[in-house]
């Protein structure tokens, strides 16, 4: 799930400025189950508009603003409302932004923050990540990923800031290295904690062009 | 050969300091705190942008010393550098007579003066001894050879107080293979901790320095058992200096400093003393512990 964070409403009504007709599109995904969207969310914001005098012409929930076909589809049938419009307030991660602004010739602002979780993580992962480094180390860490656990993402053990369990980043936050030292050790593997490992090759965390276009999209878009 | 590096491997004790480059460009305390080390200390240890705040470079001051007579231990961090940068700092101190590195991971960004900043950690502490080795063997971490071959003395970092202590041993370990050469702790304040930790590194036969911070007063104690991971500043040190009076402080820290030197100096093959800019009771704290 890509988690988001409410932006305060003076900083969205800065953005849209002057605009006075406001289309809202929000997200029935991620943030529906972030408590940060949904319909619920939509409305309020649409209320929280209304009092500081915009004019809202309309608002639509889709289920994953990811899916751009999608968004583009379920749009389409708002034609209307959003030619009325003057600009379209999104509640959604980033992804949805872009993918809603890439369908509609308004502007399209964010009424939401998107937290880094390291890249999407599924639909409804747990706490475990994954960094996507393109090099995985977890067969000798015990299964646990030492770049989305440690803080510093090393990859040859806990810095001098983990005491008792705990990270110098943050009270509380587990070191990671302290899991995967914990892990190995059950494990009866505490040998592999002592391997050096490669530095990281980060060209492989560059998405080449043609991995970002993706097939599927090519087949939604293209005309056969 | 530097002379950390000869006396260390001669199996000789020894005692190096420390001084902390300022937040701007007025070096007069630097200067200062430089003139009480002379003669004391073998060589001084030069922070890296220590506790993540920004402030005049180790590199820029480390050869400061060298212009000035003094034998620097270079600290470099990976916290703030990529590869590129890092193997440039490393032949860039060769070049200009710098021969004692300190390896070290660096403090998390959050935990300085610019929160905000991207911590890098391309290389860690582990990833940036092999890589002073590998720049000592004439080549880079691209496999190119260089043109005129650096001879550093990598150092590295351990804290013995951090709990639990097999992480710790196992990363020592791994720093040894990765090719520490010697070693300089965390600030510790019960000889116990190095006894205990030295029984389970002996074997590796590398000289470690016990680290002390001299302590400047109650309120520092406690900040430090507070905040800084794997100190730990006893409560009957903690009586004593709350027992002193404020103009008396100094000389206080200055026996205190001693007696923890004398204690501890069995134990390994050197002390580490960090000052905090009261380089002025150096001078006593050898004294007081038989060293002078």
């Amino acid at each position: 799930m890509l988690v988001t964070e409410e932006k305060p409403v003076k900083e969205v009504l800065g953005a849209l400025g002057a605009d006075k007709k406001v289309f809202i599109v929000g997200c029935a995904g991620c943030p529906e189950g972030w408590e940060t969207g949904g319909p619920a969310k939509v409305a309020a914001l649409a209320d929280q508009l209304r009092a500081k005098e915009k004019d809202v012409v309309g608002t639509t929930m889709i289920d994953f603003l990811c899916n751009k076909a999608l968004v583009g589809l379920r749009l389409s049938r708002c034609l209307d409302a959003l030619k009325a419009a003057d600009a379209v307030l999104v509640v959604s991660c980033g992804v949805g932004v872009q993918a809603t602004a890439a369908m509609v010739d308004r502007p399209c602002h964010p009424a939401l923050n998107t937290i880094s979780s390291a890249g999407f993580q599924g639909l409804w992962p747990s706490s475990e990540r994954c960094g996507q480094c393109g090099e995985c180390v977890l067969s000798s860490t015990g299964g646990i990923c030492p770049i989305t656990t440690c803080a510093k993402s090393l990859l040859n053990g806990s810095c001098g800031g983990s005491h008792e369990g705990t990270c110098e980043v943050e009270k509380h936050r587990p070191c990671g290295w302290f899991l995967i030292y914990e892990r190995l050790k059950a494990l009866g593997k505490l040998d592999d904690y002592k391997k050096i490992q490669a530095i990281r090759d980060h060209k492989k965390m560059d998405i080449p062009l043609k991995s970002r276009s993706t097939i599927r999209w090519a087949l939604e878009a293209k005309q056969f | 050969m530097s002379r950390l590096q000869q006396e260390l491997e001669a199996g000789r004790f020894v005692v190096t300091g420390e001084v902390g480059p300022p937040k701007g460009i007025d070096t007069h305390e630097l200067d200062h705190e430089l003139e009480h080390l002379k003669g004391k200390v073998v060589a001084i240890n030069v922070t890296d942008i220590q506790s993540a705040v920004m402030r005049l470079g180790s590199l820029i001051v480390s050869e400061y010393l060298v212009r000035k007579g003094f034998e620097p231990v270079f600290q470099l961090t990976c916290r703030d550098r990529n590869r590129l940068a890092l193997q440039t700092e490393l032949i860039s101190a060769a070049w200009v007579g710098i021969e004692n590195v300190l390896c070290l991971t660096g403090d998390h960004q959050v935990l300085g003066d610019h929160k905000g900043a991207k911590g890098v950690f391309d290389l860690d502490s582990v990833s940036l001894l092999q890589t002073v080795n590998l720049l000592n063997s004439g080549k880079d971490l691209a496999g190119n050879d260089l043109q005129g071959v650096p001879k550093l003395f990598p150092g590295a970092v351990v804290a013995p107080g951090l709990e639990p202590m097999e992480p710790q041993v196992l990363k020592f370990e791994k720093k040894v293979a990765a090719g520490a050469r010697f070693f300089q702790t965390q600030a510790l304040y019960d000889p116990r901790q190095l006894e205990a930790f030295m029984k389970k590194v002996e074997h590796l036969k590398v000289p470690v320095m016990a680290g002390i911070v001299l302590l400047k007063n109650v309120g520092m104690a406690k900040f430090m058992n507070a905040n800084v991971a794997g100190v730990f500043v006893p409560d009957h040190l903690i009586k004593e200096m709350a027992d002193t009076p404020k103009k008396k402080l100094k000389a206080k820290s200055a026996e205190i400093g001693g007696r923890l030197v004398k204690e501890m100096k069995g134990m390994c093959q050197g002390i580490h003393l960090m000052p905090l800019g009261w380089t002025d009771i150096v001078p006593d704290v050898l004294a007081h512990a038989g060293l002078a």
